[in-house]
């Protein structure tokens, strides 16, 4: 059947217009071989745009469109879709950007014009080889598989399960909630989080449609979305045996949370060297052993007079690699120092900090209220800590003053900050995550994704993407149930239609596709020894066609003959 | 099948309608605005990561625009809501466009014709650029529908346009219909989403800084339009033609303000403030960029990062929250003092950005008692519990979503979009089974 | 210990951020050591400051800006009143500012003046004592009462109320200092005894309402007299009104440019900037324009807080030379003033910058009343 292909150029408003002349170009591409009509018009994407290109399919017999005009990334759904709805295959369409690769680049208009009519000519002779392509579908097991059992875990686990999927809380711990499980209140509201927690954990335990697995971890991962099986080895006590168990999942979740910075690697704070010298999260526990037990004062024996608080201990420093700030230790040393002037209503509390970063709803309204409790904040970061006679000193410049300084404390607390699981490697590695520069977990997109991933079906919840608080944990563990809704409430997905196509009779099985494939979509078949590509893992990167001596291996919708056409058209 | 209202269409209410309409949900999006898109639309470009705004949210918008379970009632309010979580009953005010979206193919020759060309401040150009009567808010608005604004249209307003609207007698598709009538649309629905967004900050209030007075005393979101390539300087940074050599950017202008009531930080003018100073030092790379500041609050993934990058392109941050601006022959004299020098200082400056703060909208209180919302001390809507149900609120079934409920950037406000869609989708997959409502 | 942590929480220091906003707003941080932000944070650090020796503390004229400006409501010139208290209460303070204060205590007024000279400026005006019964009382004020120069002012004032009908009387000799500047430097005690001493004067004559000619006397009656429960207006309030009402009209004509310098204590602190700016622009022929640092961001003319009665400890460079030259940078004949302090301060500066010649400062109610 011979190519009839229809092109379209839009003027983008003023932004392909203004520096390219798209009735020049319209023009120009009516004489190009294969072209049976060409038009330009103001805005393409609009209705009117895209039912132009309707009505041409079904009045001229069009059977390839091209359409000049914004990145694919933006419109190619969009016009795939049109032409569909015309009833042409949606991979007979091709996009000529001509805005980011030429109108938004270029300032001369006639040497743009020219550049546009290359770049339309160059899609018009790839649209012409173009094939069909299938759209497939998947089904989707209606359960979902939820790694780690903190207040991200639960969350996400408790909106999956109340919209009537199965959800498997897969803990490592003997028991779940956290860290949360060792705060004593939250800021800036002073709840008893231990109170919340517990709601949490009770709801999670309590429904019919969640499993809480503790004493487990995920051992291995196959699959995909839709059908990922899952090995999950659990050991209720360490003089038992592990046992493992396949768990068949539509999606996951992964809310591994933080580690605490290890303080001994800021040695000259003294951690480890003097008693005296704790973590937030050590005074963090003090405190609420001291608040459930309502037992004696968790700072002694009202031998502590000068307390001195440190801010970013680990965060915001690039000798360690951390050059990320952590989010939360500002205001849980707010909160902390809150709580010692209730215990210690005479003692001297003081702050060191770089920044105050009290961005929350309520925040600042806490960090306002703490200071007026007579917390006495002093910007700069301390150098050092030292011993004088039976006390600390804590050596910094006071940068509002700009002198040095020295303050006697008989208790510091180090705000440490939030870093990446020690293990986050191995669950990235077990769902082909990646990590982001900072150590964390990464995200698809910073801005418009922060809980999907690159891998379908997997997705991100709580302080395992990055630092946060409660709340922020919360509606995130609750955005990624959301994305995992998606699919288990449509109980089906669409997967990538542009995937690799493989000739078994060029094949010859060496691999070397397999090693280049990051989905692991390719495998041997040892029985006939060549390669067998698995079209739903697939997401059409191409990184398997180059890497293949033998050429056997092609991406469909980006074949050699179809890449040449359009180079030979511009050369 | 369930079906949910978001009221709002900026990138909140969008992701939130997007999430539910992909899981198979019904979803009534209801904007005010002639376009969907909200405060994103007019961003340059994004912190941290620079992505270009309106590259990111337009496919967005598209999707929204397209998507077989989303009925967008643009140009419309919600007046009414009755009923209980599962049993909503809204009625929703669509006002008239004048111009019948089925006819008008957004050629724009309405808006060419139209007596007013040129007169009227476009909002989305923050009064920095004008437009007609008849206009879509931006090029890539959607729906792509001309709007004819009823509040400056002479006929609309005095019932004559010279001999006849030449806006009407132009378009060759015939849309323009003054003959159009507001519309009451009935819904019925499970759950209510609410992510009306924000509104920013008027720097009238703080006169000390003589905005209104200098018109190189500029907001960042006016920055945001004269920095883009859709702006009205077509990205460069300029004001009526004076050469630009020294850029002052202010902080918390309107935020941590016991004064104004504003005692609450704004959460991203930090930031935006850090991207603005990058793309001032881009454009200007002789420049002198300074921004007095009181905190840094680099807090999320890659801010601190960012604004380190910002520091070594040579922005200088000073410590200090300025007391006033001045002039000095034709120049603007900031005046602060630089608390880490301890000393009082003037900084000259061609260009004054302040960094204004976000607020709750102007019509929170009246869409609270509609909704049966509360607000809370800072004014935002006041959800269920701040620290474990974030998006939820104390009426069962109706959840927030992005700035209405604080401020917050676009990853929280895409996260907590996501989230309420998360609460609404759990309602409807129960809707007709056995369990009782009010339960989540 | 005890005393001065109260200290820090009666000006609530603690909700201090240390913005620096107080620092970069007071119009003295440039020629002065006293930085008003660095002093909260040493009595943070310290649980209190002493004061001893800090003669930059006298260098503050009270104008409110540090207060206007502070985002955290803490109120920074009221540390500088409290330690000033300290100080008072040592008895460490420069000369002229005892004498000033023990002139009040004695004679009713700051500058050693007999008190029963108070009302000569009025004698043959045909001005009522408020024993007389009156709508209105005009409380004159010290300077008013007692300098050549301001006597003119109250002179004026006189002419403009009788051309309007105005019911108003004065308190004569029995007229005393109103204190607002005594409390300011920190005689709170002379300042509540005087407050007492006032009070019951006004309810023994059945005042109801006061006009002053200072925003420092329409300060400290309208927002420091506890209890007392008058309506207190400054003159251009009650012009405008008069002039607003049809009350009072022009009859001449003043072809001058007039630009209009905002009194602290009027604007800045209790917001009235667009009366006066009526009142001008209301007297034919004027040609009014503004400068550019007005109303809440306007200079200070350095002349409250007690610095009528001390020259601060960097007299040579003044505020007011800047005020002279943004003057002469919009053109105006004539700054227009509505304060005595402003009125005498600006005269003197005036002389001593040599721009007598090229501006005139006038009170508007000399301008007023050259046009009725
Ligand atoms: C000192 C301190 C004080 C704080 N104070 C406050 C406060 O006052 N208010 C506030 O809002 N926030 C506070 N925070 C932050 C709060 O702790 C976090 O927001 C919260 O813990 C995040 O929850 P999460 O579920 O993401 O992570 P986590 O709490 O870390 O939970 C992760 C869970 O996953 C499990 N897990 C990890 N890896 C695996 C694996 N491979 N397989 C199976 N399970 C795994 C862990 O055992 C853990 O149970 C504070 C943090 C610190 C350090
Ligand atoms: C100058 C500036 C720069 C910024 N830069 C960045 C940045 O670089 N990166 C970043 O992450 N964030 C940035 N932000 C923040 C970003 O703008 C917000 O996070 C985002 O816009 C929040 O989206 P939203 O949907 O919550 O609200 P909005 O964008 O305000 O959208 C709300 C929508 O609801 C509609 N609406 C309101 N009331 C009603 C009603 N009663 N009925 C119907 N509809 C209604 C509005 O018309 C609007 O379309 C910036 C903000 C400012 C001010
Ligand atoms: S939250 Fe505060 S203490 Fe923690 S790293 Fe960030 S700036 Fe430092
Ligand atoms: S984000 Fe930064 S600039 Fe904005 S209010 Fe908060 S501290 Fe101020
Ligand atoms: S303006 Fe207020 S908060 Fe800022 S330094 Fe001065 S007193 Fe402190």
């Amino acid at each position: 059947m011979a190519a009839k292909v229809g092109v379209y150029i839009c003027h983008c408003g003023i932004n392909i217009a203004h520096t390219v002349d798209v009735e020049a170009v319209a023009q120009a591409a009516q004489d190009l071989a294969n072209v049976t009509v060409s038009r330009d018009y103001i805005y393409m994407c609009s209705d009117p745009g895209q039912q132009l290109i309707q009505d041409d399919i079904r009045e001229l017999g069009l059977n390839r469109v091209v359409v000049a005009s914004c990145s694919p990334r933006m419109h190619e759904l969009t016009f795939r879709r049109a032409v569909q709805e015309a009833g042409l295959n949606p991979y007979f369409l091709q996009i000529a950007n001509i805005r980011e690769q030429c109108s938004w680049v270029h300032g001369d208009r006639e040497s743009a014009t020219e550049k546009a009519q290359g770049i339309v000519s160059s899609a018009v002779a790839r649209a012409c080889l173009l094939q069909p392509l299938e759209e497939r579908d998947v089904e989707i097991t209606p359960a979902a598989l939820v790694i780690g059992g903190g207040i991200a875990g639960l969350q996400a686990a408790l909106d999956i399960a109340d919209a009537g999927f199965k959800a498997y809380v897969v803990e490592k711990q003997a028991t779940v909630g956290g860290h949360v499980a060792q705060l004593a209140r939250t800021f800036p509201t002073l709840d008893n989080v231990q109170t919340l927690l517990a709601e949490l954990v009770e709801r999670a335990q309590a429904h019919p449609n969640i499993d809480v697995l503790t004493n487990s971890r995920v051992l291995e991962v196959d699959g995909f979305i839709g059908s990922f099986r899952v090995q999950v080895g659990s050991q209720p006590a360490d003089s038992l045996p592990e046992t493992t168990a396949e768990l068949a999942v539509g999606a996951i979740i992964v809310a591994t949370g933080f580690d605490v910075f290890d303080a001994s690697l800021k040695p000259e704070f003294g951690y480890g060297a003097y008693e005296n010298v704790i973590t937030g999260l050590e005074l963090e526990k003090r405190l609420m052993e001291s608040e459930a037990s309502n037992g004696a004062s968790p700072l002694g024996d009202g031998a502590v007079k000068d307390v001195v608080f440190i801010q970013c201990v680990g965060s915001r420093d690039r000798t360690l690699g951390n050059a990320y700030c952590s989010r939360v230790c500002c205001m849980s040393t707010a909160k902390q120092a809150h709580l010692v002037r209730q215990e210690l209503p005479d003692a001297r509390i003081t702050v060191f900090y770089m920044d105050v970063r009290a961005f929350g709803k309520g925040f600042e309204q806490f960090y306002d209220r703490v200071r007026e409790e007579r917390v006495l904040y002093r910007r700069g970061n301390p150098s050092e800590i030292y011993k004088r006679g039976d006390r600390l000193v804590a050596r910094a410049e006071d940068t509002l003053l700009g002198k040095p300084v020295e303050v006697e404390a008989d208790l510091v607390v180090l705000a440490t900050g939030l870093v990446p699981r020690s293990d986050a490697d191995e669950i990235g590695s077990l769902l082909k995550l990646s990590r982001s520069e900072d150590g964390f977990l990464m995200e698809l997109h910073p801005k418009l994704g922060p809980v999907d991933t690159t891998t379908d079906g997997v997705f991100l919840a709580g302080c395992c993407q990055g630092p946060k608080d409660i709340t922020d944990t919360i509606a995130q563990a609750k955005a990624a149930a959301s994305s995992a809704l998606i699919p288990l409430s449509v109980g089906k997905v669409r997967v990538e239609s542009i995937t690799c196509a493989l000739d078994p009779l060029l094949c010859s099985g060496c691999g070397l596709c397999a090693e280049a494939c990051i989905y692991s979509a390719l495998a041997l078949d040892e029985r006939r020894n060549v390669m067998v590509a698995n079209q739903v893992l697939c997401k059409g990167c191409g990184a398997c066609s180059t890497a293949c001596p033998s050429g056997a291996i092609v991406l469909n919708h980006f074949t050699p003959d179809q890449i040449l056409a359009e180079v030979e058209s511009v050369v | 099948m369930g079906a949910t209202l978001v009221i709002g269409a900026g990138i909140a209410g969008m992701q939130a309608a997007l999430d539910i309409a992909d899981a198979g949900f019904k979803v009534y999006l209801v904007e005010r605005d002639p376009s969907i898109g909200g405060r994103m639309a007019q961003l340059d470009e994004t912190f941290p990561t620079l992505d270009c705004s309106s590259c990111i949210l337009t496919p967005k918008m598209v999707s929204v625009g397209g998507h077989p379970n989303i009925e967008l009632l643009t140009y419309s309010e919600v007046v009414q809501l009755e009923g209980d979580v599962g049993d909503f009953r809204v009625k929703v005010r669509r006002r008239p466009r004048y111009i019948d979206a089925d006819k008008c193919t957004a050629c724009g020759i309405c808006a060419e014709n139209c007596r007013l060309k040129g007169r009227i401040d476009s909002e989305f150009n923050v009064g920095m650029g004008k437009r007609s009567a008849a206009y879509v808010p931006f090029p890539q608005a959607v729906p792509l529908k001309y709007t004819i604004d009823s509040e400056r249209c002479l006929m609309v307003q005095r019932g004559k346009c010279g001999e006849s609207p030449p806006c009407r007698n132009a378009c060759p598709a015939g849309a323009v219909d003054f003959d159009q009538q507001e519309e009451i649309v009935d819904l019925q629905v499970d759950s209510v989403i609410v992510a009306t967004g924000f509104d920013p900050f008027d720097p009238h209030l703080k006169p000390e800084y003589g905005y209104g007075l200098y018109d190189n005393v500029i907001t960042g979101l006016q920055f945001e339009r004269l920095s883009s390539a859709s702006g009205p300087t077509y990205g460069e940074i300029k004001l009526n033609d004076r050469e630009i050599n020294d850029v002052v950017f202010i902080q918390c202008v309107g935020s941590r303000d016991r004064n104004l009531g504003n005692v609450y930080c704004s959460r991203v003018c930090c930031m935006y403030t850090a991207k603005q100073a990058h793309l001032v030092r881009e454009k200007l790379p002789d420049a002198r960029v300074t921004v007095f500041y009181m905190d840094i609050r680099a807090f999320g993934k890659g801010f601190e990062e960012f604004y380190d990058r910002v520091r070594e392109e040579r922005v200088q941050y000073r410590r200090g929250n300025p007391a006033e601006i001045h002039r000095r022959g034709d120049r603007l004299v900031v005046r602060a003092e630089d608390t880490l020098l301890g000393q009082p200082v003037e900084v000259e400056a061609d260009l004054v950005v302040l960094a204004i703060g976000l607020v709750p909208r102007a019509d929170t209180q009246a869409l609270a008692e509609l909704l049966g919302l509360s607000s809370c001390e800072d004014g935002f809507f006041q959800e269920a519990h701040p620290k474990f149900r974030p998006t939820e609120t104390d009426v069962s079934g109706v959840f927030l979503a992005g700035c209405c409920q604080g401020p917050k950037d676009i990853p929280d406000a895409v996260a907590q979009g996501k989230a309420a869609a998360a609460s609404a989708i759990v309602i409807m997959s129960r809707s007709g089974s056995a369990l009782t409502p009010g339960e989540e | 210990m005890e005393a001065e942590q109260s200290l820090l929480e009666r000006c609530d220091l603690w909700a201090c951020i240390q913005c620096g906003k107080c620092t970069g707003g007071c119009p003295m941080s440039f020629k002065t050591e006293l930085n008003i932000r660095r002093l909260i944070y040493q009595a943070l650090l310290d649980g209190g400051v002493n004061a001893d020796g800090m003669d930059e503390l006298w260098d503050c004229t009270a104008c409110g800006t540090c207060v206007l400006r502070c985002p955290k409501e803490v109120g920074p010139s009221d540390l500088i009143v409290a330690l000033r208290t300290t100080l008072v209460d040592g008895g460490v303070i420069p000369p002229t500012i005892r004498d000033a204060l023990t002139s009040v205590f004695r004679h009713g007024n700051p500058s050693l003046m007999p008190p029963d000279e108070r009302a000569d400026w009025a004698e043959a005006l045909g001005v009522k004592d408020i024993s007389e019964g009156a709508d209105v009382l005009y409380f004159v004020g010290c300077i008013p009462s007692y300098d050549d120069r301001a006597q003119k002012v109250a002179k004026s004032l006189v002419k403009v109320l009788q051309k309007a009908d105005v019911d108003f009387g004065i308190l004569g000799v029995e007229e005393k200092c109103c204190c607002n500047e005594v409390r300011l430097v920190g005689e709170e005690g002379l300042f509540g005894y005087m407050v007492e001493e006032q009070r019951e004067l006004f309810e023994s004559k059945g005042v109801q309402h006061i006009i002053t000619t200072s925003p420092h006397c329409f300060n400290t009656f309208k927002n420091e007299y506890e209890g007392l429960n008058l309506k207190v207006q400054h003159y251009t309030e009650f012009v405008a009104e008069l002039i607003e009402q049809g009350k009072l009209t022009f009859t001449g004509e003043l072809n001058q440019v007039i630009t209009y310098h905002d009194p602290c204590f009027l604007g800045k602190q209790n917001g009235v900037f667009d009366e006066p700016r009526d009142i001008i622009k209301s007297i034919p022929g004027v040609e009014f324009r503004e400068m550019d640092r007005i109303r809440d961001r306007s200079l200070c003319c350095e002349g409250g807080g007690g610095r009528m009665w001390w020259e601060g400890t960097n007299p040579e460079e003044q505020l007011a030379t800047a005020r002279f030259e943004e003057v002469l940078s919009v053109g105006a004949d004539v700054m227009a003033v509505a304060c005595p302090f402003c009125l005498l301060t600006f005269e003197l500066a005036a002389k001593a910058g040599g721009y007598d010649e090229k501006v005139q400062v006038l009170d508007i109610m000399e301008l007023v009343a050259r046009a009725i």
